[in-house]
């Protein structure tokens, strides 16, 4: 038995022991050196996390029980532990996320000399990891909720880190009052589907689940709660205020965030109710937040002046082209013909989706950070010229604009093609309003780019230096990730994606790993 | 704000210790009666809470510094954390004390009994590293909002910084 069946516990808990020692760090240099250990190290594990899901197969993980994969002792009809399981997608959700998470933290130690309380920033900041890595991880519903609060309290700490300014206590606070809806409507679900089937675990519930009125009351309450939380249209009005005011490297990290609660409504739809559920109902509803989301978040970023406000509603345009990609997919489940004309190119081009908006909104948010570190303001009318001044920024910000806008040699425009090769099977209109997304997005980064970057230089921005070493060794993980998936997309397909989607879709796979073959 | 009357200050010298006995009793019998870590600590913290109404904030803050609360919620944590990993050979928080013998490890006896309070393996650890934890942590927060009020009532400076 090899160390790496306990990988999906030790993923959560090694940046739990990070947050906790933090709290006792003495020394700042000590704390940074502490920060960076468990970032790479949390980083590598998640790493080790999808290498052995790719070679094993989904994993599962019974905490404190007599064996690490006693998920149903004998005699047992349903599970009683708390089971972690992490498949394909699960696996790439967390390596996704990790990746992010470093960059953001790397690019974060230098801001923590500038606020007096260090080490509870690092302590947040690693609760806030976990709660993240929990919710991809975990296999079980209560627990989904346990990380989401997790996830949630971390982050309003984070958001109104700045807490001199009244906008981000206001956006902290706003995000709050949300969350805690959330996590309440989650509860309420959660607690239905526990009255009727007497357990908490989602392969035990799949297995048993015979979708009636209640089971969708369940539903409704789950697939809301999870669009609320990562922001799909007509329930967004928390995100660009508190993607705005975090801090940069804290926005980054959000952007994962907010993709671990759309994590959870794709492993809601598909691997607790999946089959179960008849009708493209629920797929039309994730098809239409989508459409929404791309096309209001796009044309309110378009005429934003502040360039963090500018990417946190882009954003929000971003997440609906993997709301529409899984979506299709989704629409496509319960017939196989179906899912091999356009069903399953669109979950690629969705799954894929979900790495380079990571990446490249990642980026994006971490250069505007570099712009405030540097000049001290984000307003695009305040700022012109800087690119002489801060080459690698500048350098940096072009590929992520030129990645999310996509332009053809990047990766945003690999996901995006094939969203729009399916979506115009299904009908021509979508495709149409993702191109047009498309397009306006192209448009407000050229805005950003040219007012921001070039033109002639101004006199109160002559002083302006380049950022310091630690904060673009932060962008540039991401950049070369940018440009990796750029340069090699049919490997990224074949090895990242397409096992991702293959798991997502196969519910009996995920039930099995769980409820073993016997019942 | 001002101490209370001698009055006061004398009920509470005498049982803010009542207090704190009774929530470090509802830690340590976690596992066996309603209650546990949480509660126990939610108890203990009101402890604080009486030392800083009945005594005011200055001499509160002669006989004890804020970080102290942090170190109890860092220790505490660390605590949890390290059981879960000491498990590890096994699976993570894995009750690896429980049925060995020993301070932690009494075998249950079946039947109704008046409960056995080391029988409980690594269960009690956690509970009294939850307690420490939510000592450290509810403290910290009363604290603050016990500065907070201050701030609101004399409309002052906020009194964080020079009294700690």
């Amino acid at each position: 038995m090899s160390w790496q069946v306990h990988l999906p516990a030790l993923v959560l808990s090694v940046p739990l022991l990070g947050a906790f020692v933090a709290l006792l760090m003495v020394k700042p240099i000590l704390r940074n050196l502490w920060f960076t250990f468990i970032l790479v190290a949390t980083t590598v594990l998640a790493f080790l996390l999808w290498r052995r899901v790719g070679i094993s197969g989904t994993m599962v993980y019974v905490m404190g029980g007599e064996k690490w994969n006693l998920t149903l002792p004998s005699g047992m009809a349903l599970p009683i532990r708390i089971i972690m399981e992490v498949d394909a997608f699960g696996a790439f959700m967390i390596l996704t996320g990790s990746l992010a998470t470093l960059a953001s933290g790397l690019f974060s130690i230098r801001f923590l000399d500038r606020v007096h309380d260090g080490n509870k920033f690092v302590a947040l900041f690693f609760l806030l990891f976990t709660g993240m890595l929990g919710l991809e991880a975990t296999g079980d519903l209560f627990n989904f909720f346990v990380f989401l609060e997790i996830a949630s309290v971390a982050s309003f700490g984070l958001i109104a880190f700045w807490r001199d300014s009244p906008e981000a206590v206001e956006a902290s606070f706003k995000y709050a009052v949300l969350s805690i809806f959330v996590a309440l409507l989650f509860l309420i679900g959660v607690g239905i589907l526990y009255g009727i089937y007497g357990t908490l675990n989602m392969a035990a519930v799949a297995k048993n689940m015979q979708v009636g009125f209640l089971e969708k009351v369940a539903l409704v309450l789950f697939i809301t709660s999870m669009a609320m939380k990562c922001g799909a249209v007509p329930l967004h009005m928390w995100e660009p205020d508190a993607y705005g005011q975090a801090p940069a490297g804290v926005s980054c990290f959000l952007v994962v965030v907010g993709q671990a609660s759309l994590y959870g409504m794709f492993r809601i739809a598909f691997s607790v109710y999946g089959q179960a559920f008849q009708g493209s109902v629920l797929a039309w509803i994730i098809i239409v937040f989508g459409l929404l989301s791309m096309f209001i978040g796009v044309i309110m970023a378009v005429i934003q002046k502040e360039a963090k406000r500018l990417m946190a509603y882009h954003c929000i345009s971003q997440t609906g082209y993997m709301l529409m990609g899984i979506g299709l997919g989704l629409l496509a489940l319960s017939s196989p013909q179906a899912m091999s004309e356009y069903g399953f190119t669109a979950m690629k081009g969705g799954i894929f989706h979900i790495i380079n908006n990571a990446m490249y909104k990642g980026l994006l948010f971490l250069t505007a950070g570099s712009l405030f570190y540097a000049t001290g303001t984000t307003e695009l009318d305040k700022l012109g010229g800087i690119s002489r001044n801060m080459p690698y920024t500048t350098m940096m910000f072009a590929v992520a604009a030129a990645a999310i806008a996509g332009l053809p040699p990047f990766n945003g425009f690999v996901s995006k093609l094939l969203i729009y090769e399916s979506s115009f099977v299904v009908h021509p209109f979508l495709a149409v309003v993702a191109m047009v997304t498309s397009i306006l997005t192209l448009a407000s980064f050229v805005k950003v780019f040219q007012s921001g970057f070039l033109g002639p230089s101004r006199e109160e921005l002559a002083s302006t230096r380049e950022v310091p070493l630690t904060m673009i060794v932060g962008m540039s993980v991401l950049c070369l990730m940018i440009l990796g998936l750029s340069l090699m997309p049919n490997w990224a397909l074949s090895n990242l994606i397409e096992p991702a989607a293959r798991d997502l879709v196969n519910q009996a796979s995920y039930i099995q790993a769980v409820m073993g073959s016997g019942l | 704000m001002k101490p209370l009357s001698i009055v006061v200050r004398t009920i509470c010298n005498i049982f803010a210790w009542f207090v704190a006995i009774f929530g470090a009793y509802v830690i340590i019998h976690g596992h066996l009666s309603p209650g546990g870590g949480f509660q126990g600590g939610a108890i203990v913290a009101t402890f604080i809470a009486l030392l800083l109404v009945a005594h005011g904030g200055k001499r509160f803050f002669e006989w004890v510094k804020m970080d102290i609360f942090t170190a109890f919620e860092g220790l505490g944590l660390i605590t949890f954390v390290g059981i879960g990993f000491l498990g590890l050979s096994t699976t993570f928080l894995y009750n690896f004390l429980a049925l060995k013998g020993g301070l932690f490890g009494s075998p249950v006896t079946i039947g109704p009994n008046a409960g056995i309070l080391n029988s409980s393996g690594t269960i009690a650890l956690a509970n009294m590293a939850v307690g420490l934890e939510v000592v450290g942590g509810l403290s910290t927060i009363i604290i603050f909002m016990f500065l907070g009020m201050r701030y609101v009532m004399e409309g002052g400076k906020e009194g964080s910084e020079d009294d700690k």
